[in-house]
């Protein structure tokens, strides 16, 4: 399961992971601005960004290739755009679109892993988000778990009942496959209460118990100076139309 | 029952949105100290009166815990009260780790942080789990989650537990070990469970649903018998 890997790493020590969530957070603002303003993406630009990203897994101790690799899941959506693009006659768009979206996706991933979920929401509220859309985050990421768990449980009961049959209808496959998600939406909407009932029972009220989040220190500023310079360096130097 | 009741509901009665009568009518009382077994085939209202008992269903009908009226402003110092063991623990535990799930509800409670963990280890440790703090709960056993689960309800210290079917998925030496840590705690105690035997080892009386009515009510072996419910099959 993608998230319960990406939970397990931000819960890791290194000097990424030790740095406090809001200047991570504003130090992310600031390299998804600048991917974003870049005119198109060069070659030079693209790698200029993807260095600062390397870096930043190197020293947050993470698997570099398990990181890019993950990355990878926002690829099939900005494909997708990029076909339309591609299609309409400008790949240079088209590239662009997928190379940028890879880069924020990467980009929020080593925040993600190198940040408690907890004190991420803290640090969301910390900078201004309302309070309801840190809960809906929180609320999206604990219920990942329980989508995935219900998905894995239909798809061995599924393949234990139907191995892949060589030569199989797709039409068949297509409309279990349709009909898993149908049942899967209902279980995980029932699992979901059955969650918030047990919360309830605990006391819940609304409101997860806040995270004291630590005054940002020396190291703190130094590395959002450092990570903003650099994402406005290739932004400004190499990034330019 | 002579005791002072820490829980008192009278004529519950609830019915589901799509119509099935759940409960119809249950009068019930724990007397402090008491343990009481729910016993019942499935279907039969006995999860969905727990429900109730807290709060987390609303039906008719009156319930006192610890001498409070449940109503609307009341919910959250009944929910203290009243410490739930669920059926599947996984609907229970979703916090990153067993740690934080079993301080989860402390810190609702506004405990601060370092208290609430070192609540939580001490609750892990009654139930000897202390070494999993650190585990994600996804990662432990169905035996294992279930006595995290109950040490995220021991560490409120609620002065009633209700535990629904805990013996589920729990081998027989954890089943014993359940016997073992729930006699050794003091709180009044509602068993919602099949297993006649777990009953009798630690109830002092057994109610019987069936379609949502309390038919039955008595020393469990009487209960047991009279309504052949002795767990096994042929």
């Amino acid at each position: 399961m993608h998230h319960v890997v990406i939970d397990r790493w931000s819960r890791r020590t290194s000097p990424i992971h030790a740095r406090e969530p809001r200047t991570k957070l504003i130090a992310l603002a600031v390299f998804l601005i600048s991917v974003a303003t870049t005119p198109g993406v060069s070659p030079l630009a693209g790698a200029g960004y993807m260095g600062v990203l390397i870096a930043g897994i190197a020293l947050s101790r993470l698997p570099l290739g398990g990181v890019l690799a993950r990355a990878a899941v926002v690829l099939p959506f900005s494909v997708a755009f990029a076909a339309v693009n591609w299609l309409a006659g400008d790949a240079g768009r088209a590239v662009a679109l997928v190379a940028k979206s890879y880069l924020s996706a990467a980009a929020v991933l080593l925040v993600v892993a190198t940040t408690p979920l907890e004190q991420f929401a803290r640090a969301m509220e910390g900078l201004g988000t309302p309070r309801l859309i840190a809960l809906v985050v929180q609320f999206l990421y604990r219920y990942l778990f329980v989508v995935s768990e219900q998905a894995q449980h239909m798809r061995v009961a599924a393949a234990c009942r139907a191995p892949r049959v060589p030569g199989a209808g797709g039409g068949l496959r297509f409309r279990a496959a349709a009909g898993a998600v149908g049942v899967l939406f209902a279980r995980s909407y029932a699992r979901a209460e059955g969650i918030h009932r047990a919360m309830l029972a605990r006391g819940f009220e609304g409101r997860f118990p806040a995270v004291a989040l630590a005054r940002p220190r020396l190291p703190d500023f130094l590395f959002l100076l450092l990570a903003a310079a650099l994402s406005l360096a290739v932004r400004i130097g190499v990034g330019r139309a | 029952m002579s005791r002072e009741p820490v829980i008192d509901a009278r004529r519950l009665r609830y019915r589901y949105d799509d119509g099935t009568l759940a409960l119809d009518g249950i009068d019930f009382r724990l007397g402090a100290g008491e343990t009481v077994a729910l016993l019942g085939p499935n279907g039969s209202g006995k999860t969905t009166f727990v429900l109730m008992l807290n709060g987390l269903l609303a039906g008719e009908g009156e319930i006192s815990v610890c001498g409070m009226r449940l109503e609307r402003r009341s919910q959250t110092a009944v929910r203290r009260k009243i410490g739930m063991v669920f059926q599947d623990s996984d609907e229970q535990l979703f916090m990153p780790t067993v740690l934080e799930d079993v301080a989860f509800g402390l810190l609702n409670q506004g405990a601060g942080r370092e208290q609430a963990l070192e609540a939580a280890l001490g609750a892990l440790e009654r139930v000897g789990m202390r070494d999993a703090g650190r585990k994600a709960p996804y990662h432990l056993s169905a035996g294992e989650k279930r006595r995290v689960a109950l040490a995220g309800v021991l560490v409120m210290s609620p002065e009633i537990l209700i535990l629904d079917e805990p013996t589920t998925y729990l081998d027989p030496p954890g089943q014993r070990e359940l016997i073992h840590l729930l006699k050794g705690l003091p709180q009044a105690k509602i068993l919602v469970t099949h297993d006649s035997s777990f009953a009798s080892a630690l109830a002092q009386r057994a109610v019987f649903f069936v379609k949502g009515r309390l038919v039955g009510e008595g020393p469990v072996d009487e209960i047991v018998r009279r309504f052949s419910w002795d767990g096994r099959s042929g």
